[in-house]
């Protein structure tokens, strides 16, 4: 495959670097990622993705696009308020770059869909908001041998870290178990500052196209906390669990579970 | 110096920085370890940028060439990494 002039144009200042390159380059317009969750999280990584030429992005979300989300979900627009998400965002990263596929999803991921949706992607990302979609990400993810990066954010906090088959901890070494119902809140109840997905979400994106060119040192092994109110970026090295349900030397997990969600959440 | 055999040749004259840099760069990673690219460039900001850009990244300069027509003709071993 050769660079038109417009590709070496738009991708001049990923080529110059040598990381990256033009094999680098390739290897992104080659491969393909999927989002779950069009929000807070998913909105920014799906921006850069298709920025940077991230050939296919898939992208699952079953929710419209609802005043409340504008705040920080920075693909969508006023004028989007009440379409699909996975529409508005689908329209926004084509408008941003033709180079790259989107597939859109509308769905949430249960047991019974994910590995259907996960099993064509190179990498995957967590931008979804409650517990029991993240250990079922998690799950499908170690049992597929997908990597993949986690993330959460809530108030002025963030955290992500990154999974990569036979490297490192899985989120499930880390967290164990869903935590009871309501013994955390959501962002709908709790809040978040809207920028803090455009600091999380973005990391997301820096991981999938690290992981993507094969270049520098992810957070396999490592939970990276952000704390926005004491400007404060720390890194906790995690090790794997051998004991871990899914992911250790005897998993007892060998099929997925759907949590149930909590109360507040639905609608 | 006896003449340099040249592999394969590529003209930045028709693109500015920093698309210059990377025409050529893309030519490079398209040759084999130790193949010669012949570069032909603008005098100017080309000239200045182009082949410390191309050492920076562990290529070999064998010469700059001025055409006198206002462009020169960089000759470039390619040093795989």
């Amino acid at each position: 495959m050769a660079f038109t002039n417009e590709q070496l144009e738009r991708y001049s200042r990923h080529i110059i670097l040598q990381e990256v390159g033009v094999k680098g380059q390739k290897k992104l317009l080659n491969a393909s990622v999927l989002i779950i969750g069009a929000g807070g999280l998913g909105a920014p990584a799906a921006l850069y993705l298709a920025a940077a030429g991230v050939g296919t992005i898939g992208i699952v979300d079953a929710d419209e696009v609802d005043l409340s989300n504008l705040q920080r979900q920075v693909i969508h627009t006023t004028n989007d308020v009440g379409k699909a998400k996975v529409k508005s965002a689908a329209e926004t990263m084509e408008a941003i770059n033709p180079d790259v596929t989107v597939k859109t999803y509308r769905t949430f991921v249960d047991s019974t869909n994910i590995m259907d949706l996960i099993k064509d992607y190179d990498f995957i990302i967590d931008g979804t908001d409650n517990f029991p979609a993240k250990f079922l990400i998690n799950d499908a993810c170690v049992m597929a041998g997908k990597p993949f990066s986690h993330a959460g954010i809530i108030r002025f906090k963030g955290q992500l870290m990154t999974y990569v088959p036979g490297e490192g901890p899985c989120y499930r070494c880390v967290f164990k178990n869903p935590p009871p119902k309501d013994a955390v809140p959501t962002c709908k109840q709790a809040g978040v500052i809207g920028a803090m997905g455009g600091v999380i979400g973005s990391l997301q994106a820096m991981e999938a196209i690290k992981y993507i060119i094969g270049k520098g040192e992810l957070l396999t092994g490592k939970l990276l906390t952000y704390d926005a109110l004491k400007m404060e970026f720390h890194t906790i090295k995690l090790p794997k669990d051998h004991h871990c349900a899914v992911c250790g030397d005897e998993p007892t997990i060998t099929e997925l579970i759907d949590y149930e969600q909590a109360e507040c959440d639905l609608k | 110096m006896a003449d340099i055999k040249i592999d394969d040749t590529v003209d930045i004259t028709d693109v500015v920085c920093p698309v210059t840099f990377v025409k050529a760069k893309v030519a490079l990673e398209e040759l084999e370890d130790g193949e010669v690219l012949a570069v032909k460039m603008n005098d100017g900001e080309p000239v200045q940028n182009v082949p410390r850009s191309i050492k920076e990244e562990g290529h070999q300069i064998l010469k700059l060439e001025d055409n006198e027509d206002g462009t020169y003709t960089l000759i470039v071993r390619k040093v795989e990494e």
